[in-house]
């Protein structure tokens, strides 16, 4: 049969939420992509912050007033939960590609881990410099 | 390619809402997708209702309810009812199962049913597995030998038959790969959980004399790499298999190839 009188066939749904349940382990895989991606932003501001302090006090006041700013200080502070989720994780995909931990209750586990871990090292890492 | 949304002709219409059965008191909603191949308009979501108290404890019960007793045209495969087919294969309540093995007291509130995800409708419930079977092929699914036939069976330790365990058992539902977001996005070249979970099976299969081949026909930055642990596989296969767990010894018998 030709190509141009085949039926155009729907594709079934399939997004994650609406059709597709989140799970623990789906989610915790995706949030290492969306983290490491995220914290390019903080890479961005941090490099931007070292360059005014080597362009001279002006420059520097300007940078250091946007990143110590609330939205400064809330980017900085998700970018720093972000970067410990993505270190959990990437200790967690280690794991996998060592071949262990892949059954669904230690997988699990495993990543409930990194969703607690990195809010508790989040928090101490904030008590430990900033206060 | 990653794709987030449905293309054009497959964006979901509000469906018919089926009248509810007369008399009844304790009474369930189910929401069904319908693609009609002859009718040329997009899929839909139809609303039937069904008298629990008159229906069996199977999603699959209700399903044949709804053909015998509500609207005939509603199609869907089918077979032995026992989770030993793989036919009904389908999403309910946001994860692939067999609707033959999963209870209705299992699902919260309306029953949610969908074919299988990302895949090419042929109608309604039922997706084209075309492909999926093309790739199951590709991994040579039989005993390769190349010594001489014995004169009775190929013979096999009890510890190298252990070995077959939990992978033998695939009814080829097809649940995981159409689970799988890497599948989703990717089916064109990377084989998918069950095609893979297959391949393991035979290579490690004590009787097989084409390892080496067939770890080479793996070793491809698609059909084997794109697994990135995402672990729906395992977390949704109706069999409780773990096709995670296999493709991760696939590619630790390439690393030690490589060593």
């Amino acid at each position: 049969m030709a190509e141009e009188n085949r039926i155009q066939r729907p594709l079934s749904p399939f997004m994650i939420g609406p059709y597709y349940r989140p799970q623990l382990t789906s989610m915790s895989s995706i949030l290492t992509r969306i983290t490491g991606n995220a914290m390019i932003v903080a890479v961005f501001l941090i490099v931007w912050w070292l360059l005014a302090l080597a362009a001279g006090p002006e420059a520097f006041a300007t940078a250091e007033w946007w990143i110590t700013s609330w939205v400064g200080n809330l980017v900085m502070f998700l970018s720093l939960w972000g970067i410990w989720y993505h270190y959990l994780a990437g200790l967690r995909h280690l794991i996998f590609d060592a071949g262990k931990g892949l059954d669904i209750p230690t997988a699990e586990k495993l990543g409930w881990i990194c969703v607690y871990g990195s809010v508790v090292l989040t928090i101490l890492t904030v008590i430990i410099y900033w206060i | 390619m990653v794709q987030f949304t449905l293309p054009k002709n497959s964006k979901i219409r509000t469906g018919k809402t089926w009248p509810k059965p007369e008399g009844a008191t304790n009474v369930r909603a189910f929401k069904i997708y319908r693609w009609n191949p002859d009718d040329g308009e997009n899929p839909r979501v139809d609303t039937y209702f069904l008298d629990m108290d008159k229906c069996g404890p199977m999603v699959l019960d209700a399903l044949i309810k709804i053909k015998n007793e509500i609207d005939p045209t509603l199609t869907f495969r089918r077979s032995c009812r026992e989770g030993i087919c793989g036919s009904c294969a389908m999403n309910i309540d946001g994860i692939n199962t067999l609707a033959c093995i999963y209870g209705l007291d299992e699902v919260k509130g309306d029953v949610k049913i969908y074919p299988l995800p990302h895949m090419p409708v042929v109608k309604d419930l039922i997706p084209d597995l075309t492909h999926f079977y093309a790739q199951h092929a590709s991994i040579m699914p039989w005993l390769e030998t190349k010594t001489n036939r014995p004169q009775k069976e190929w013979r096999q330790s009890i510890e190298d038959r252990k070995k077959l365990d939990g992978l033998y058992e695939c009814v080829m539902c097809a649940s995981c790969s159409t689970a799988c977001p890497s599948y989703w996005w990717n089916s064109d070249r990377y084989l998918g959980p069950a095609a893979l979970l297959h391949a393991y099976r035979w290579i490690i299969d004590s009787r097989d004399e084409a390892t080496g081949e067939r770890l080479d026909n793996l070793e491809d930055p698609f059909k084997l790499y794109r697994c990135h642990t995402i672990m729906n596989c395992a977390k949704t296969c109706p069999k409780g298999l773990n096709p995670a767990k296999a493709i991760s010894e696939i590619k630790k018998m390439m690393l030690n190839r490589h060593v």
